[in-house]
């Protein structure tokens, strides 16, 4: 009756030994555990972001805005080129997301070559005419290509503008169709994280347009009106819309000194240098600007042609703000404005306190339960406590060879695994004592008892099962850990009481041959 | 030495025949806690309203007061500054700003740049913009409403019909008495606090199955027994069980609630209250619901032809001599 195969004994200790083996690396020194052969598992218990402190953030690509400046593009091309082909238009407007304009001569070869002009800037256009009217869209294919194209550039970007940092081991990570979560494990400051990646930075090279008023309310339609830097007190310049030469095109920017002054030193790459000297050599004695997110940094005059593909940017920086624009210009302008849609930081001290305490509270959890199992059951409840010991240990293996990550709230899912993993042993032992009541043989009652017992353990740890699968469904972060070992801890739960309990029980049985229940 | 010897196997409580009690008072908890819901309302957490929660420890012991207008003064909508464990540490709550993700990160500057000079360490920030509050306070409902679904489903799969329908009700009870406990102590009910709630559902069912197991084991043996009969010795014989497991889950939980920090204590006292109302609703709203369905009617139907196959073994059919 009471069979437990000689296999079965093998498999149990093994699968104890393996807990063991895997969750050692938690009690030893982290040099240590870097110094172990590649055989023996080494891996400690991934800590979250709660407990040994970092920084979270999810960001979302601000794609309204860069498919506003995407449709402004077009336009502008349209403009540009319609006008050099001698093309007469009226009317161009930008119309819910499509540019729209009319033709001063809507006959058939007009069309032809405004068609031609048109794509040359993009396949994915889709230019419809009706009478004069020519509306100008994308199709909605070249639109999520572009989308994913953007928030793919938007990932590298931040990422080496992280590393530029010597930010260790940020993850990035896409989320959804238009969202990135960063993660800093031990970052104290946040907030010098969102200075990194909360500005685009587009750097380009205007001219000022000298012909127009500043203070006028309106600039004329090839130029834009746009201030500097300083928030105090703002200077208004009218600058061309047309670039001369953009960021894109810097090979090397440096935060150096000039006059005492901190300056960032940019090196174009060869395109931009060539574009960069003739511009200045054809604009010699006049201003050109320096444009930076839509903001003026400086607007100097060109004195000579510059043609060696270097040049300075001052703007009355501190030191500071010259090492994070020399930076950002090298890491590349970011498509698009990230946006923080969460944030979520804990400082290295609160991480400790909660680890100090978790420990603690899973310590006292387990005396309190330990004792009154002892107390309650007697010998049985010191064969449930060490199913119960076991159990903890293979949480701790599960957790660290699977590199779970271990969070705060999933440090209350262990104490309350702690309180509920007797369950399964209080159902067995119950129902073992049931049994003999009922007059059976002590053996017939254990073998019986298990076997009763199995089902309902089944029953009733699958629907928390279910339960915990959907928190981790439908959980963020730490509240996904939570979820995790719940779900570890039931599995290992269940294993202890139905296999570990049981052959203990057995040999217990075995030696003493008591015909007596002691419970 | 085992004290569990003393604890007899039946101890004969006749719970069926207080039922209507039962009823009365699950009835006023659901109803007292669903009217703390609409007048107190609960205090949410950012993780569901938006806005930002920062945790400071300063330098010395600070003046709530003084620190409160000043922070007032900003022109930020109400911010509020309480304790957290220790006189140094201080919870400062940012409502969500009018306006997009922008708004909300201004506003955070402006409370730091104030905060800055008081300030030894910057504990926690947690900030949840208003979209990501909307979606998080969607998941939390629907996270909620199919675990309950999907435990009845399963509970209607292993069981009969009646049993599920039973369970279901005893779920929502727990789960709202637990939410109306938070509407009560006026905790923060953030995404922990929802977890809990959560495992309240998953550890009441399972006290509820265990017993259920029993009750569907007996219909099977005892053919003739009075039902309400049938379901009171099914608890019974469950109730050892019942109590001790209730006993240690406590126990851990309380040593969590005692030592677990600050930041657990909401969650842990959650799960206190839940597993409390839990094991009540297993005993005295689950299986007394039973009582009001006839259990054997589609037990009958579909039982009979392969009766023998389920009959018990030759060892269980002493079993209803010792009863009898």
């Amino acid at each position: 009756m009471l069979q437990f195969p000689r296999w079965k004994i093998f498999l149990v200790l093994a699968v104890l030994l393996a807990g063991l083996a895997f969750a050692s690396p938690n009690l030893l020194p982290k040099s240590v555990t870097d110094n172990l052969p590649d055989w023996a598992p080494s891996n400690q218990v991934n800590l979250g972001l709660d407990l040994q402190g970092g920084a979270s953030l999810l960001m979302e690509v601000d794609l309204a805005f860069a498919a506003d400046e995407r449709v402004k593009n077009v336009l502008e091309f349209i403009r540009d080129n319609l006008r050099s082909a001698r093309i007469g238009y009226q009317n161009l407007s930008v119309s819910e997301g499509s540019v729209v304009f009319d033709l001063r001569n809507p006959d058939d070869a007009t069309r032809e070559r405004m068609r031609a002009i048109i794509s040359q800037l993009s396949q994915g256009l889709l230019i419809s005419t009706d009478e004069a009217r020519v509306t100008v869209s994308f199709s909605e294919a070249s639109t999520v290509e572009w989308r994913s194209r953007l928030v793919e550039q938007s990932i590298e970007i931040t990422r080496a503008r992280l590393d530029e940092t010597g930010t260790k081991e940020p993850s990035i990570q896409r989320q959804g169709e238009d969202r990135i979560l960063i993660q800093v494990p031990g970052e104290k400051d946040p907030d010098r994280i969102k200075q990194i990646i909360g500005k685009t930075a587009k750097l380009n090279f205007r001219m000022v347009d000298q012909s127009a008023d500043p203070n006028a309310l309106r600039a004329p339609a090839d130029a834009e009106i746009l201030l500097s830097n300083n928030p105090e007190n703002p200077q208004r310049y009218v600058i061309k819309k047309r670039i001369l030469v953009s960021g894109e095109n810097l090979s090397d920017a440096q935060a150096t000194f000039q006059d005492g002054q901190p300056v960032v030193s940019i090196t174009f790459d060869a395109t931009g240098g060539k574009r960069f000297a003739d511009a200045t050599l054809a604009n010699v004695g006049r201003p050109f600007a320096i444009v930076l997110d839509g903001k003026v940094i400086s607007a100097p005059v060109i004195r000579s042609a510059i043609l060696s593909g270097s040049a300075i940017i001052s703007g009355g920086f501190t030191v500071e703000e010259a090492g994070d624009l020399a930076i950002l210009l090298r890491a590349g302008a970011l498509p698009a404005p990230l946006i923080v849609l969460e944030e979520r930081s804990v400082g290295p001290g609160l991480g400790a306190d909660s680890v100090l305490a978790g420990q603690i509270a899973a310590a006292l959890g387990l005396a309190l339960v330990i004792v009154f199992m002892a107390v309650a059951y007697g010998s049985f409840g010191l064969m449930a406590n060490a199913a119960l010991v076991s159990n903890l240990i293979l949480i701790f293996a599960a957790l660290s060879a699977l590199q779970a990550t271990l969070t705060l709230p999933g440090i209350a899912g262990i104490v309350l695994t702690i309180g509920m993993a007797v369950d399964a042993n209080v159902l067995i032992f119950e129902r073992i004592r049931e049994e003999v009541r009922q007059g059976q043989s002590l053996t017939a009652a254990i073998d019986n008892g298990y076997k009763r017992a199995v089902t309902t353990i089944l029953d009733s740890n699958i629907t928390t099962l279910i339960a915990a699968f959907l928190l981790f469904q439908f959980g963020t972060g730490p509240i996904k850990g939570f979820a995790v070992t719940l779900t570890i801890g039931l599995l290992t739960s269940m294993f202890t009481a139905i296999m570990l309990t049981r052959l203990i029980v057995i040999l217990w049985l075995r030696r003493n041959r008591s015909k007596a229940l002691p419970i | 030495m085992a004290l569990i010897k003393k604890l007899p196997i039946d101890l004969g409580v006749r719970f069926l025949e207080y039922r209507k009690i039962f009823f009365v008072i699950s009835t006023l908890i659901v109803l007292t806690s669903l009217a703390l819901v609409a007048v107190r309302g609960l205090n949410f957490g950012v993780d569901f309203r938006g806005g930002t929660l920062i945790e400071i420890r300063t330098h010395q012991v600070e003046e709530l007061g003084a620190l409160r207008s000043e922070l007032n003064s900003l022109g930020l909508g109400p911010i509020s500054i309480q304790e957290f464990g220790q006189p140094r540490d201080l919870l400062v709550n940012l409502q969500k700003q009018d306006g997009g993700e922008q708004e909300q990160q201004v506003a955070i500057a402006a409370v730091k740049e104030a905060l800055d000079d008081k300030v030894e360490e910057y504990r926690r920030v947690e900030f949840v913009g208003p979209k990501v509050g909307e979606e998080l306070k969607i998941s939390g409902i629907l996270a909620t409403v199919l675990s309950l679904l999907g435990i009845a489903i399963y509970i209607w799969i292993r069981f009969e019909w009646q049993f599920s329908v039973a369970a279901l009700v005893a779920l929502s009870h727990d789960v709202i008495a637990t939410v109306g406990f938070y509407a009560l102590t006026q905790y923060e009910f953030n995404l922990a606090t929802l977890a809990a709630v959560l495992t309240i559902a998953g550890y009441s069912i399972n006290d509820t199955v265990v017993i259920f197991d029993r009750v569907r084991d007996k219909l099977r043996r005892f053919k003739k027994l009075e039902q309400n009969e049938l379901l009171d010795r099914a608890l019974n014989k469950t109730l050892s069980r019942t109590i001790l497991t209730s006993v240690t889950t406590l126990l851990a939980l309380v040593a969590l609630f005692l030592f677990g920090g600050e930041v657990l204590r909401g969650l842990s006292l959650g799960l206190i209250f839940g597993v409390l109302i839990g094991t009540y609703s297993s005993l005295g709203l689950a299986v007394p619901l039973l009582s009001l369905t006839d259990l054997r009617s589609s037990q009958d139907e579909d039982e009979d032809s392969h009766d023998d196959k389920t009959l018990p073994k030759k060892d269980d059919q002493s079993t209803p001599i010792h009863l009898g």
